[in-house]
């Protein structure tokens, strides 16, 4: 499919240039530039349309029909009934809140210790390039790997937290399983939230801050005063990402407690009712319902914050 | 995961106003499409062999990590004089994995398993998805003669043989003698005991399989049997858990709440099970029989009064009917040489190749008789015991949506300190009810 690609996007502008030659009008080169725009867009819209729409598409149709991969005869439309199923199980709801406490919770920590962090790279005066790509190894490491290490970290012993913190398998707890994995996820993602405010923090004009020193602003009134509010585009970029993710994890918690003793996000339900259970109807529904907060947040973010949301505010300078 | 997949176009659409290449949108298709590529390369080598060698026939088990396997399949290529050979896929350790990636290859009608290791608890779901072929004629004769009743149970579906047992498995009481010189026969003896052993301040837990997984089925399958119960009528239709089950539970949880129950019992399996025995903490274990020979390696002093008896009755003076295990052998739906699978399938499990299995990888065998085979006697001591116990043993709920049934009978029972017999039967009725009716979720 790829090699398909690349051959209609070689041979089209070889025909176009000749053609836009033999025709002088703007109007008329316009119109194949166009054209040769659409012939270029066409083999991605159609592996987007087939990689995700398709997909999307079908589990809009799978939700709304009973599919037991072992029932096959009793295959059948039903409606919305899968999603009545799904929101009225306790499991669910408690699914959703364990995620929503995750996210909310790795997010906040994670963009505090992440301005702290793009701070340090920022004010970094000697060996800058080190500071970063030490900063990025917990992002460098593969999660799943990264996990296991925390596993094992907190294996009653075997693990040298465990012994450090004389904690009893916390893992097997629900409180303290989430709290693992939040850890987990903050390690893991804070390399990146400082990464993201780094690049707005660069983008704070040095002048002003030199103008607020001199009008006698101090540090602390420097960074609420000028910093965040320049870096507020940046803000949202880094946490809509990470929202978005966080609201998707699925790795941390299938290696740390594989979604036992009410520590499953709504991520790991879908798996367990498609892989597990192999019910494509409800496991649809749910992906379908996950599909749909995403959506929610992500309009939350841009509607809620007005002008400064990302998109807007680049156009505007 | 369909879903997943939306919701990350959701946010690499998003990306594009931030400043990020566009060409980041040609790089995820042009990925995704590569990896589809290569998928479906992977999935058309699978075929086997064509012309005039013999056929390979692919096995799907899981690892074992003894020789048995391979002697079993090298006796049984010399003996297919040219016709077939076997080749040896092995699945993920893990049954969960070993489940999942069969399931995902059946049902993309991949033709290239030919036989498969099924765990007893996926027969149903496989014949009732069309995924395995039924046993007709001389090869279900073959495999009917001599096998133990309830393992040939575990291989039955809608009145048909749908897969060949090749081993079977239970439990049985391992306990110390130097501190229980006489084996309690009932759960309230036992309880007894352990409690009489707290008061002398002697080793006394009892040491059984509580965490939220498959093996805690087991043991509520096995207290709702032994007390004359059953989790579903025969058509695997109706949930019928009663009385039988109360009772059951009220032991699990009278243990749970007892000094007899480990403090690890909410998150223990067989093998957290065998260390504690082993360690010295408990006086009573109620496991599988591969605990005895890791006691001889392991701690050779203890294993000198490592005893067994038959598993506690639940209805003193009925023996209990505790839940059978084991690996059953199917044809695939899809395989393209079915004749010579069921041929292969027969010759794994024949009495020679099971007494290889039961000797060298240590599994009890299917075939009733092998049970009085001399060649048996080194390894299994407890020989008579565990042909009296597979006799009387009981088989784990038979539905296609076991899975989902197994979850909320576990989730529902671990911890066993949580168990409230009456309102836990109410919960494991209705959502049973729902998995029959493909309407409930698990957790």
């Amino acid at each position: 499919m790829s090699t398909n690609a690349q051959t209609v996007t070689v041979e089209a502008p070889v025909e176009a240039p000749g053609r836009r030659r033999r025709k002088p009008p703007l109007s008329e080169g316009a119109r194949a530039e166009r054209r040769l725009g659409w012939w270029l867009c066409a083999p991605a819209v159609i592996v987007m349309l087939a990689v995700t729409a398709y997909p999307v598409i079908y589990a809009v149709w799978l939700s709304l029909e009973r599919y037991n991969l072992e029932l096959p005869n009793q295959v059948k439309f039903i409606g919305f009934a899968n999603y009545g199923a799904v929101l009225t199980s306790p499991y669910w709801w408690e699914a959703l809140w364990v995620t929503a406490l995750i996210t909310a919770v790795s997010v906040a920590i994670t963009l505090a210790l992440g301005m702290l962090l793009a701070l340090v790279m920022y004010r970094t005066l000697f060996g800058r390039g080190t500071v970063r790509t030490a900063s990025l190894v917990p992002y460098g490491i593969v999660t799943v790997a990264a996990a296991y290490g925390w596993y094992y970290a907190w294996t009653p012993t075997q693990g040298y937290l465990s012994a450090l913190f004389n904690e009893n398998a916390p893992l097997t707890s629900q409180f303290k399983g989430i709290g693992v994995i939040i850890l987990a996820e903050i390690w893991k993602t804070t390399p990146f939230m400082g990464l993201l405010l780094l690049a707005g923090l660069s983008l704070v004009p040095e002048d002003l801050q030199k103008a607020a020193k001199v009008d006698g602003a101090s540090g602390w009134q420097r960074f609420w005063r000028i910093t965040v509010p320049l870096m507020k585009p940046a803000i949202l970029v880094a946490l809509l990402f990470r929202t978005l993710d966080s609201f998707r994890i699925f790795d941390n918690i299938f290696i740390l407690t594989h979604g036992n003793n009410g520590t499953q996000s709504v991520s790991i339900l879908a798996w367990d009712n498609l892989f597990n259970a192999l019910n494509l109807g409800i496991g649809a529904a749910i992906s379908i319902l996950i599909f749909i907060s995403v959506a929610i947040i992500a309009v939350i973010f841009i509607k809620g914050f007005g002008t400064a949301a990302p998109g807007t505010d680049t156009e505007r300078r | 995961m369909i879903g997943d997949r939306g919701s990350t176009s959701a946010s690499v659409r998003r990306a594009h106003p931030l400043g990020f290449p566009r060409t980041s949108r040609w790089r995820v298709a042009a990925g995704l499409a590569s990896v589809a590529l290569a998928g479906s390369g992977l999935a058309a080598c699978g075929t086997s062999s064509a012309g005039t060698g013999p056929v390979t026939l692919n096995y799907y088990q899981y690892p074992d990590t003894s020789v048995a396997t391979n002697t079993i399949i090298k006796n049984c290529n010399a003996q297919s004089h040219g016709k077939y050979v076997i080749s040896y896929q092995l699945l993920p350790a893990a049954a969960d994995a070993q489940r999942l990636q069969l399931v995902r290859r059946l049902a993309a009608h991949d033709s290239s398993i030919d036989i498969m290791a099924l765990d007893v608890t996926w027969e149903a779901e496989f014949a009732n998805a069309g995924w395995v072929v039924p046993w007709t004629g001389a090869n279900q004769a073959a495999v009917v003669n001599g096998t133990i009743g309830p393992a040939l149970q575990t291989a039955m579906w809608k009145g048909q043989l749908v897969a060949a047992p090749l081993n079977t498995n239970t439990q049985l009481l391992w306990y110390r003698s130097d501190l229980v010189p006489t084996p309690p026969t009932t759960w309230a003896q036992m309880l007894a005991d352990a409690e009489q052993l707290k008061k002398e301040g002697k080793p006394h837990y009892i040491e059984i399989q509580g965490a939220q997984y498959e093996g805690t089925t087991v043991w509520f399958n096995t207290m709702d049997a032994s007390a004359g119960g059953s989790v579903l009528n025969p058509d695997a239709t109706k949930v019928t858990l009663g009385a039988a089950a109360m009772k059951g539970l009220s032991i699990m949880k009278q243990l749970a709440s007892s000094p007899a129950a480990d403090p690890s019992l909410g998150v223990q399996m067989e093998n957290d099970n065998r260390l504690a025995m082993e360690a010295g903490t408990a006086a009573f274990e109620l496991n599988y029989p591969f605990v005895y020979p890791s006691m001889k390696a392991d701690n050779p002093t203890m294993f000198k009064v490592f005893k067994w008896a038959l598993y506690p009755q639940v209805v003193p003076g009925v023996p209990a009917k505790v839940t059978i295990g084991g690996i059953d052998l199917a044809v695939s739906a899809y395989s393209t040489h079915q004749a010579l699978a069921f041929q292969a399938a027969l010759c794994m499990r024949d009495a020679q190749n099971q007494l290889i299995n039961a000797t060298v990888n240590g599994v009890p065998p299917t075939i009733a008789s092998l049970y009085n085979d001399p060649k048996m006697f080194p390894d299994y001591p407890f020989h008579a015991d565990i042909l009296q116990a597979l006799e009387n043993a009981s088989v784990r709920p038979k539905t296609p949506v076991y899975q989902v049934v197994s979850i909320s009978i576990s989730h529902l029972v671990s911890p066993p300190a949580g168990i409230n017999p009456s309102g836990t039967v109410t919960s494991m009725t209705n959502q049973i009810n729902n998995a029959l009716q493909s309407k409930g979720l698990v957790p």
